[in-house]
């Protein structure tokens, strides 16, 4: 079989999986799950085939539309480093959470329609993957967040997941209105918007710097909608409503991620506009530091992740800006990936094993209870607070490194988030595995089963691995350089004594207590942003819409209609005296279809 | 025979049927079912390679001022043909059981699809329009006579306000028929765009602003719109199908056909009339749309946003964006008809369509729940469904197009917003409808009927046919472009 024919299997089953439990498994449980993971085993094999083959190639499909010269969108597969690794990334961990899940989900109702939630996912994410134009990624791009809506909603008799999954696909579609704008602006200015030309196309911009600034900062929109950046960041922690296994598929390891990949294929044009660079860095910045507030006053041990996830994805958003290497926020990705994943998969086991009790000061002492979840947990919370000889440490501080050298404002901002996560992390740890169990759920919580077990302590293996340089050097070599930057060596200190910061603190305040001591109801209240927004949607908007319907109902039918129809009739009185003649051949057919139908109306039953 | 009037004549003939006694129902599914397998043969026999108008006949009427009955079909109107029929098909078989003159139900829906069919399939502007009437009268029966809410109020105000729009229509007509020199005055369309195309035929600009309004007025181009949300809202539910899917068309298919031919340079120069209607369409509408407390004010005012798209194809005035536009006329054809179909179920189920008081239905009609889904997934634009192929070639030809103007890159902004409003309404919506706790007097509604089902599915399936391979509908469009 030929590698092309490969590629496009793999992209393509997984939509037919979620197709055929659609319509045809849906009575029939086992049937449903076990089609999906087949499907995402196969892409799993298929992707680690195409990976050790090592191949860079544009598998062209089809045209998915043709107009001849004049325009034409095609389906074509792009294989090269990056989408290789990304690859490789998505199936790995698709395929723990899909096993994952048939533990999570055994006593939830849905569980087809989860199931075909999840293929479908996988099917869009690969195509994002995959793509070899924009057009094309951006198709899938709004696929994924269909499925990503699904799946929020799964439990839709709850009002919160209904409002959450809403939110989601709307918030991510005013990201999606600038990346949209920010393809067609880009195929006005270069005539393209397949990725390869795109990206050697900086020379079309030497004489407009500002509308390649322009057209990258739109494209940058679709990233922080998906991935969640400050200002639409709102939608991640709300989407902690679905199931836990999609909390940690979708909304940590890959779909977020989706943002972060689009800025590393749009990477060659992207590093050419110092002033987009600008705005993207400081976006990632923002958002890394300030969801490290948010999240050291959070309750609810998925939505701590959730901000962190922000705060970690905002890294890799700043080490796009900082215009080094594509590599660098890919690095990052890759690690986050399998601890982040892994971390909301222990804490979908907290959370089965505490009775669906997801506030952290209900917990206690959990590390008796549950010991595989609790060494798991371990080892993804070390790797993303940057634990030294655990993965988030060599590619957090490659990215703080390159900060240093390349953007000393950027460099601080990061540091205070680099001492916030091993703070929040260490107070989420202190409370749900030490001290005194705080509820009754947290006495008798129990381990989890173990097709739950195994597969967080298959991903706890690459958590702790995926950062050391062999492994670095396997899949980015291609991607591009990794070098770390001469910095002098008190700024590895900074980033030592950061680490410790957290740390030490988290530990001198949590240690043994009841209640938060803490209480910074700014923080807790998320910067207000929410009720903000809320405002907004509802005054602003809402306002704005009503005014519209008043308009609307009173104005153009009451006073324009009324006018235009006296209008009309006064221009047809006029015409009656002008005598035309061709107007009677008209009024005569009119006048006998009229006979007709009086005659219809009186003489049917 | 011709193929074409047998397509037209088998309604008409089942309607002389039911009058003198046959079953109505059955009659009337009959005349549509083959009028279905006809369309989609036609569809699929029409020869690509060589384009341009075939299956042609005709019969002279009135040959003294150039009016025949002359027949043909090129891809555009065998794609509308294909809408007219799905869509005549599946609203005849949703139909619910009818206790008053049901014969006259099925006949005025009869009378509807023989009207849209001729108008489509016409070569002859004077029948164009005519059929068009004689699909417009029998809307306004159905609304009057079968309607729920104020049926009465809404019946006369369509009447009217479509009336008065057709009588602008006729009277630009006939101007650009008195505009022609005495002795080559025609109706004849390929008459008609020889002579454009030859350079030997201006009319004048302002007859095209005639056709524009009485055009627009018919596909609810703002600010004539107000007729269509009540109509829409009181209309039985297959005369609202029929309607908004293939009836409100016609506009369009007029526009594509008369005035993108005729009237090259009135179209350039009113180009900004046209964009700020449609921007009016897209985002005043779309949130007045917003604003719905119904799900039928909802699904009948987005019907009107959209059109919005379809203009700015058209106005944008490229190939790109033209086929974007007729793409779009087959998509939200078949999706509207899915969305007010579905609608009219769930009335029959509830009485009420307040979101204050549905909600959580979801749980005991997941397949009434999973259908609306498609509709307002496809209605949002997901790629997937026909909508989204038609919408990014219609941005695309108007960012083409905004090299030319400041209105143009305003409007191509405005619409893509409008696919954020759209999920804003659309998801409401559907989250008021069926997401959310159930009330307890909803626990005993009971699921779609196969019937309704089926009806459904054979809209959907179409509609994401052509959302997977949209070149199947564009090369036919495609023929309307002179080589």
């Amino acid at each position: 079989m030929q590698l092309s024919t490969i590629a496009w299997i793999t992209l393509v089953i997984p939509l037919i999986a979620a197709a055929l439990i659609l319509l045809v498994t849906r009575a029939n449980k086992p049937l449903a799950a076990g089609l999906a993971i087949l499907s995402v085993l196969i892409a799993f094999i298929g992707s680690w085939f195409i990976f050790w083959h090592g191949v860079n190639a544009d598998y062209l499909g089809f045209d998915w539309i043709n107009l001849g010269k004049t325009f034409s969108i095609p389906f074509s597969l792009l294989i090269d480093p990056l989408s290789r690794t990304m690859f490789v990334v998505v199936t790995t961990v698709a395929l723990l959470v899909f096993i994952y899940s048939i533990g999570y989900m055994r006593d939830e109702e849905g569980y087809s329609r989860y199931f075909a939630g999840l293929a479908l996912f996988l099917f869009s994410m690969l195509g994002i993957v995959l793509a070899n134009n924009l057009v094309m990624m951006y198709i899938f791009w709004e696929l994924v967040g269909v499925s990503s809506y699904i799946l929020i909603g799964h439990f839709y008799t709850k009002d919160s997941a209904a409002d959450a999954a809403k939110q989601a696909f709307i918030v991510n579609r005013v990201g999606d209105f600038g990346f949209l704008l920010g393809i067609l602006l880009f195929w006005i200015s270069t005539g393209t918007f397949l990725i390869s030309p795109l990206n050697s196309s900086a020379g079309l911009f030497v004489e407009h710097p500002g509308l390649l600034a322009l057209a990258c900062v739109l494209i940058f929109c679709g990233t922080v909608g998906k991935s969640s950046q400050f200002p639409l960041h709102v939608w991640l922690p709300n989407s902690m409503e679905g199931p836990t296994p999609v909390s940690s598929l979708l909304h940590a390891a890959t779909m977020v991620a989706a943002g972060v990949f689009l800025l590393a294929r749009i990477f060659p044009i992207l590093s050419t506009s110092p002033q987009a660079c600008e705005i993207v860095a400081w976006i990632g910045a923002i958002s890394a530091t300030g969801a490290g507030f948010i999240a050291i006053q959070q309750d609810d041990i998925k939505r701590i992740l959730a901000y962190s996830t922000i705060s970690q994805l905002g890294y890799m958003v700043a080490a796009a800006g900082l215009a080094v290497s594509a590599a660098l926020p890919m690095f990052h990705l890759f690690t986050h990936a399998f601890f982040k994943c892994l971390l909301f998969l222990t804490a979908g086991s907290v959370i089965v094993g505490m009775h669906h009790e997801q506030n952290i000061w209900k917990m206690g002492g959990l590390m008796k209870k549950m010991p595989f979840t609790f060494l798991a947990y371990c080892c993804g919370m070390l790797a993303l607070s940057g634990c030294p000889f655990f993965s988030g440490h060599y590619s957090k501080d490659l990215i703080m490194a390159c900060s240093w050298e390349h953007h000393r404002a950027i460099f601080w901002v990061l540091v205070i988030g680099a001492a916030l996560t091993p703070f929040y992390m260490t107070r989420q740890a202190l409370v749900v595995f030490f001290g005194k169990p705080r509820s009754e759920h947290s006495e008798k919580a129990h381990e989890s089963p173990w097709v739950m077990v195994v597969p967080m302590l298959l991903l706890a293996v690459p958590a702790v691995c995926a950062g050391y340089p062999v492994v670095k050097n396997f899949f980015f070599k291609d991607i591009g350089s990794l070098a770390e930057p001469e910095i002098p060596p008190y700024v590895d200190q900074v980033f030592l004594a950061a680490f410790l910061l957290g740390i030490l603190g988290a530990f001198a305040i949590y240690r043994n207590v009841a209640k938060d001591p803490l209480r910074i109801p700014f923080f807790a209240q998320r910067f207000y942003l929410d009720d903000l927004y809320d405002w907004i949607v509802r005054v602003i908007q809402g306002g704005f819409a009503r005014i519209c319907s008043f308009v609307d109902r009173w104005f153009i039918d009451g006073i324009l209609v009324r006018g235009s129809a006296t209008l009309v009739w006064s221009i047809g009185f006029a015409l009656r005296f002008l005598q035309l003649g061709n107007i009677q051949a008209y009024a005569f057919f009119f006048g006998a279809g009229v006979i007709g139908l009086i005659y219809l109306i009186l003489n049917v039953r | 025979m011709s193929p074409l009037l047998l397509l037209i004549l088998l309604p008409l003939a089942a309607s002389l049927l039911i009058m003198v006694g046959a079953n109505p129902r059955r009659t009337a599914l009959g005349a549509a079912l083959l009028n279905l397998v006809l369309s989609v043969l036609l569809f699929a026999r029409y020869d690509l390679h060589a384009g341009g108008w075939q299956f042609v006949s005709e019969w002279h009427v009135l040959p003294n001022l150039g009016i025949n009955l002359s027949l043909g079909a090129d891809g555009l109107s065998l794609t509308m043909l294909l809408l007219s029929t799905l869509v005549t098909f599946s609203a005849l078989w949703i139909a619910p059981r009818i206790e008053k003159r049901e014969g006259l139900y099925y006949i005025c829906l009869l009378f509807i699809s023989a009207g849209v069919i001729g108008a489509f399939s016409t070569l002859d502007v004077f029948f164009l329009y005519s059929f068009h009437e004689l699909a417009l009268i029998p809307t306004f029966i159905l609304i009057g006579v079968w309607g729920s809410g104020d049926r009465q109020a809404a019946a006369w105000k369509a009447t009217i306000y479509l009336g008065a729009a057709s009588f602008v229509l006729l009277v630009g007509l006939i101007a650009l028929y008195l505009s022609l020199p005495s002795g080559i005055r025609t109706f004849d369309l390929r008459q008609l765009d020889q002579l454009a195309a030859a350079g030997t035929f201006h009319p004048a600009s302002w007859i095209y602003l005639l056709l524009l309004v009485g055009f627009g007025t018919l596909v609810s181009l703002f600010p004539f719109h107000s007729w269509a949300p009540p109509a829409y809202a009181c209309a039985p539910t297959p005369a609202a199908m029929l309607h908004s899917g293939v009836l409100k068309k016609f506009g369009l298919y007029g526009l594509i056909r008369i005035c993108l031919p005729l009237f090259p340079e009135a179209m350039q120069q009113f180009s900004l009339l046209l964009v700020l209607m449609l921007i009016g369409n897209i985002l005043y509408i779309g949130y007045v749309t917003v604003a719905q407390k119904r799900l039928d004010w909802t699904i009948g005012y987005s019907s009107v946003m959209h059109m919005g798209y379809i203009f700015l194809g058209l106005a944008s005035l490229t190939v790109i964006g033209v086929h974007g536009a007729a793409l779009l006329m087959f998509a939200h054809g078949l999706s509207v008809a899915a969305a007010f179909a579905l609608c009219g179920e769930i009335r029959r189920r509830t009485g009420t369509l307040d979101y204050s008081e549905l909600g959580g239905i979801g749980k005991v009609t997941p397949v009434l729940g999973l259908l609306f889904g498609f509709a307002a997934m496809a209605s949002v634009g997901l790629p997937g469904f026909a909508n989204f192929a038609g919408e990014i070639l219609v941005f695309f030809g108007a960012t083409f197009s905004s090299i030319y103007g400041p209105a143009m890159i305003l409007a191509v902004i405005v619409g893509v917003w409008g696919v954020v409003v759209s999920a804003i309404y659309m998801l409401r919506a559907y989250r008021s409808v069926f997401w959310g706790p159930i009330a307890a007097r909803w626990e005993t509604l009971t699921d779609i009927t196969p019937t309704a089902k089926w009806s459904v599915i054979l809209l959907l399936v179409p509609l994401m046919i052509a959302g997977f391979y949209p070149q199947f509908i564009l090369n036919m469009v495609g023929t309307i472009i002179p080589r």
